[in-house]
């Protein structure tokens, strides 16, 4: 938790909150208007070594596509591995597959808690 | 297919798979590489013979689906469609065939003969999977052949398969159902087959990608069909009323209907006896991507890197010299022979151009290393961890984790090559990224810009080098980032750009023979591009500098003075029995020649008995000049020793004096002096235009031609830093100025030959032109702007150079923290475009 404080002090951490002040823990939200006003839990509020099992890919275009073809297809479970030293981007593990993310790309995908 | 005619087969799979293994196991050494047509994505081709039969083989580029989306998926896919292959051979690495399948199921659709390459057997044996290949075949309905490439298991089954597969008659594979949207996707692939203008297409694969929503397929449609709005209605109407009964978009479903698909046969093909175990992988990676080692063992892999490439790869080239010079002395050998005063015009211009190639040369050993260097860190998987750590500080100024390998390359701290950095950035999948990446490595301190700074830091900063040194090699990586940033948010702003999404690689043992092959073949590649474009520039070069020669006036007072000098030489040899020898004045220029051959061979011969034996050599070959050239010891020999060191040193010394006239007469030197309006703000003079003009085509060349343009008048062998020392104080010159030009120097264009190289990758003139205008123009800015600040305020040159470096970092850290000072202003901004 302290890490994660330093690192947003110095920005170098998860994007800036909108301050919603719903009090839940938030991560890098989507901006877009696809996800404007989803308040739902992203691979971004995952911390390292939890599973979570994917529900929906918000986004569109050619990071969507490239996200379904890597195998994040609603209903498979994910794995969040690790942060980068520098908290972005992330590793998960899908299956035997190990894939790298920016957050901004988890933030379009939406999972339940497994 | 008529007799003779070749078979062509296409290597398809995912990025990683294996397939230029394949491609290099099927092919042998048979390859050649291009680019397809209008993109710089490169075109593996390369054949074999069996049976009789010759079988063409393209390596296609890698992708995950044939979904319009990413350029190689593009380009392959246009090439599959276009055309045809005869058997497509599906490269799948055995350890992900669930995300393997999906292609395998559209090549399938497309009506391709397949042929499917189980590859990397035994990582999969090693992760304990268990694959049974039958029930595989039986449920594909395909030949599944399994193989390790790396150790060419599986050749010859696979090379059998592929001549079955190409003889055999079509069958119709088995087909994925796609449930609910299965009555759609019948229903058009039946209208679709009816199409008499879509023959040569796959009416199922087309029906799918129609209902999938693919741009390229419509406008496939668009093209063949006369009116194609009717078919296009319908099916926007069908993907509507799918969206809203499943709240799932059609062409969600299909990629889900895939994914099920390939889980469901893995599921009954594959056992995992080692289920639940932590992959070796994976335990590497807890240490070496742990929050705090990794940064750690990152510096240290970069510091192994630099000694053993760069400090070793130069220790090397100790060694490799001694045979460029003897080329080059045997280039002189052959070429004819050295006047008194000016030399046939074929001699200088091939010497000139011996010199060029050998400057070029010289870098062979140290490339070689760090390319196989390189090779190590992208075979064994390291080089995508690199690009995970650093992400996030690259993506901050526009960047991406995969620029740090060309950044390493070009040479981040010092010494490297801005061309096969340029070369390297093919693998990075965001054009934006790309783009600032082949702009902003230039900056780096290639090898050739070293000379330039060694040579001003001894004459201004003797006390100072190693600090001088640590400023200029992290200053350019310090702009290089500013650059960045601020092209991407400028003139790259709409520049296409991509996700960072990656896949990790599990970690491989690399192979020696894949090393060396890789590191051979990007060497070659060096050598070969810009091989042919430095010959070209200097000749370019050459004819600048030389013509249109010294001025007549000063060509006869030339002519005087050696025929006095010559005079002389003569009048000391008054009396002395040697001076039979070289009565005839031809002969004295025969001696002169012998004696300048001696010399520079003698400078290259290694050891007493090599001296001996050109000593040998002499004797036999001109008898009597032996007494001249060779220092003897009775005082007639002595006498002629001296007499032909004084003329010879005359000799220097005039065509020394004249080549600097040359120079300063020569197209090259208007152009430096016609520059001194513009540069004088940066204390740059006519001298240092051209040199900096030269550097042009080969950035080594500055030093050599300030070396020629410092010259002395006394010919004493003052080294051209007390020279240039001397002569720049005298003209007002300070150490400010030398920062100004090294300053310039960092943030110059490229040579010519990595511009050549942004020509190539780029694939626009346009990009090639930037190239040279903006850090010409970014240099002279900042080098007159440093000038013109610091003399107004004072400083000496150490405290120029802190107060940029320290104002460079400082700007660094603007951009690249985070401004809550500035609204949420630009929030909206910057996003990649829609699709
Ligand atoms: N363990 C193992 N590694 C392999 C095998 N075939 C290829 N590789 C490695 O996999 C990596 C990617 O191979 P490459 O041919 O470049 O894949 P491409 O991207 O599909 O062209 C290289 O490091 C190869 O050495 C194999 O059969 N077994
Ligand atoms: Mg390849």
């Amino acid at each position: 938790m302290m890490n994660r404080a330093f690192f947003q002090a110095m920005g170098l951490g998860r994007g800036r909150c909108r301050g919603d002040g719903k009090g839940r823990r938030k991560g890098y939200r989507c901006h877009e208007a696809c996800c404007k006003g989803r308040d739902d839990t992203n691979l971004n509020d995952i911390a390292p070594g939890e599973a979570c099992t994917i529900c929906r890919l918000h986004g569109r275009g050619s990071v969507r596509q490239r996200l379904l073809d890597l195998g994040f297809q609603p209903g498979r479970e994910v794995k969040m591995v690790r942060n980068a030293p520098l908290h972005d981007p992330i590793e998960l593990q899908l299956g035997d597959s190990f894939i790298v993310l920016r957050r901004r790309e988890a933030a379009h995908i939406e999972v339940t808690h497994a | 297919m008529p007799e003779g005619a070749p078979w062509l087969v296409a290597l398809a799979g995912q990025q990683n798979a294996g397939k230029s293994t394949l491609f290099n196991m099927l092919t042998g050494l048979q390859q050649h590489i291009a680019n397809y047509p209008g993109v710089t994505v490169d075109k593996k081709s390369g054949s074999y013979p069996a049976d009789g039969q010759r079988y063409e083989v393209v390596d296609l580029p890698g992708c995950y689906s044939l979904a319009a989306f990413s350029l190689e998926e593009r380009v392959a896919r246009a090439f599959l469609l276009e055309d045809r292959p005869d058997v497509v051979v599906n490269v799948i690495d055995a350890t992900n065939l669930r995300r393997s399948l999906p292609l395998t199921f559209q090549l399938l659709e497309m009506g391709f003969k397949v042929v499917i390459a189980l590859n990397m057997m035994d990582a999969a044996e090693r992760r304990g999977l268990e694959i049974d290949i039958a029930h595989l075949e039986r449920r594909l309905c395909v030949p599944v052949i399994p193989v390790v490439g790396r150790k060419g298991k599986g050749e010859a089954e696979l090379r059998a398969a592929i001549a079955k597969a190409a003889t055999t008659d079509h069958v119709t594979p088995a087909t994925l159902n796609y449930g609910a949207l299965e009555e759609d996707v019948a229903r058009f692939q039946g209208k679709l087959a009816a199409e008499p203008a879509l023959q040569d297409v796959s009416a199922r694969w087309l029906s799918v990608k129609l209902l999938e929503s693919d741009s390229e397929a419509e406008a496939l449609l668009g093209t063949r069909l006369p009116n194609p709005h009717g078919i296009l209605d319908e099916v926007y109407t069908a993907r509507k009323t799918f969206e809203k009964r499943h709240g799932l978009s059609s062409g969600d479903h299909v990629s889900y209907c895939r994914d099920r698909h390939a889980a469901a046969i893995i599921e009954a093909s594959i056992t995992d006896t080692k289920a639940g175990q932590v992959p070796v992988s994976e335990r590497i990676d807890r240490v070496l991507l742990n929050r705090f080692a990794a940064p750690i063992f990152l510096m240290a892999t970069v510091w192994a890197i630099y000694q053993l490439s760069i400090v070793q790869g130069y220790e090397l080239t100790k060694v490799t010299w001694p045979f460029l010079a003897g080329f080059r002395n045997f280039a002189a050998g052959i070429l004819p022979d050295a006047g008194f005063l000016t030399d046939p015009q074929i001699r200088s211009l091939g010497l000139w151009i011996v010199d060029s190639i050998n400057t070029l040369l010289n870098y062979v050993p140290i490339f070689l290393i760090l390319f196989a260097l390189i090779a190590i860190l992208e075979d064994s998987g390291y080089m995508a961890r690199i690009a995970f750590i650093l992400d996030r500080i690259l993506h901050r100024f526009g960047l991406h984790g995969q620029s740090t390998l060309p950044f390493i390359l070009a040479g981040v701290f010092a010494g490297g090559c801005a061309v096969p950095g340029v070369m390297a950035t093919k693998g990075i999948p965001d054009a934006r990224a790309r783009l600032a990446t082949i702009l902003t490595v230039p900056f780096m301190n290639c090898m050739a810009k070293i000379p330039l700074y060694t040579l001003l830091i001894n004459i201004y900063f003797p006390e100072t080098k190693g600090l001088m040194l640590f400023y200029l090699s992290t200053i350019t990586v310090v702009v290089a980032m500013l650059v960045a940033k601020l092209l991407t948010s400028s003139v790259l702003r709409n520049e296409e750009t991509a996700p960072f999404v990656m896949e990790l690689p599990s970690y491989h043992l690399p192979t020696i023979p894949g090393v060396l092959r890789r590191s051979f073949d990007r060497t070659w590649l060096y050598i070969k591009k810009v091989g042919t474009v430095v010959v070209a520039i200097a000749v370019v070069i050459y004819v600048l500098l030389q013509f249109p020669g010294v001025p007549a006036a000063r060509q006869v007072a030339y002519h005087a003075e050696a025929e006095a000098a010559i005079a002389q030489f003569y009048e000391a040899l008054e009396g002395n029995p040697h001076r039979l020898a070289v009565e005839d004045p031809a002969r004295l220029i025969d001696l002169i020649n012998v004696q300048s051959a001696y010399r520079a061979a003698r400078l290259n011969a290694g050891g007493k008995e090599a001296v001996q034996a050109m000593d040998a050599d002499l004797a036999e070959a001109h008898p009597d000049f032996v007494p001249f050239v060779l220092r003897g010891r009775d005082a007639d020999a002595k006498a002629a020793n001296q007499a032909l060191r004084t003329l010879t040193n005359q000799r220097t010394t005039l065509r020394r004096e004249m080549r600097s006239d040359r120079i300063e007469a020569s197209f090259l030197g208007h152009i430096g002096r016609g520059l001194e309006p513009v540069t004088q703000f940066a204390d740059f003079d006519w001298k240092i235009n051209i040199a900096l003009l030269a550097s042009f085509a080969a950035r080594e060349s500055a030093v050599s031609t300030l070396g020629v343009l410092f010259d002395q008048d006394d010919g004493e062998n003052r080294s051209l830093e007390d020279r240039m020392g001397a002569q720049q104080s005298s003209e007002g010159r300070t150490a400010v100025s030398a920062v100004a030009l090294m300053l310039f120097f960092a943030l110059y264009p490229p040579c010519l030959a990595t511009v050549i190289m942004v020509r190539v990758q780029t694939a626009s003139t346009g990009w090639m032109m930037f190239s040279i205008i903006f850090p010409t123009l970014l240099g002279l800015t900042v080098a007159s702007a440093v000038y013109s600040g610091a003399t107004a305020l004072g400083l000496t040159g150490l405290q120029t150079m802190s107060t940029v470096w320290f104002a460079a970092l400082g700007l660094l850290l603007v951009v690249a923290l985070p401004k809550p000072w500035l609204p949420d202003l630009l929030a909206g901004r910057s996003r990649e475009p829609a699709q």
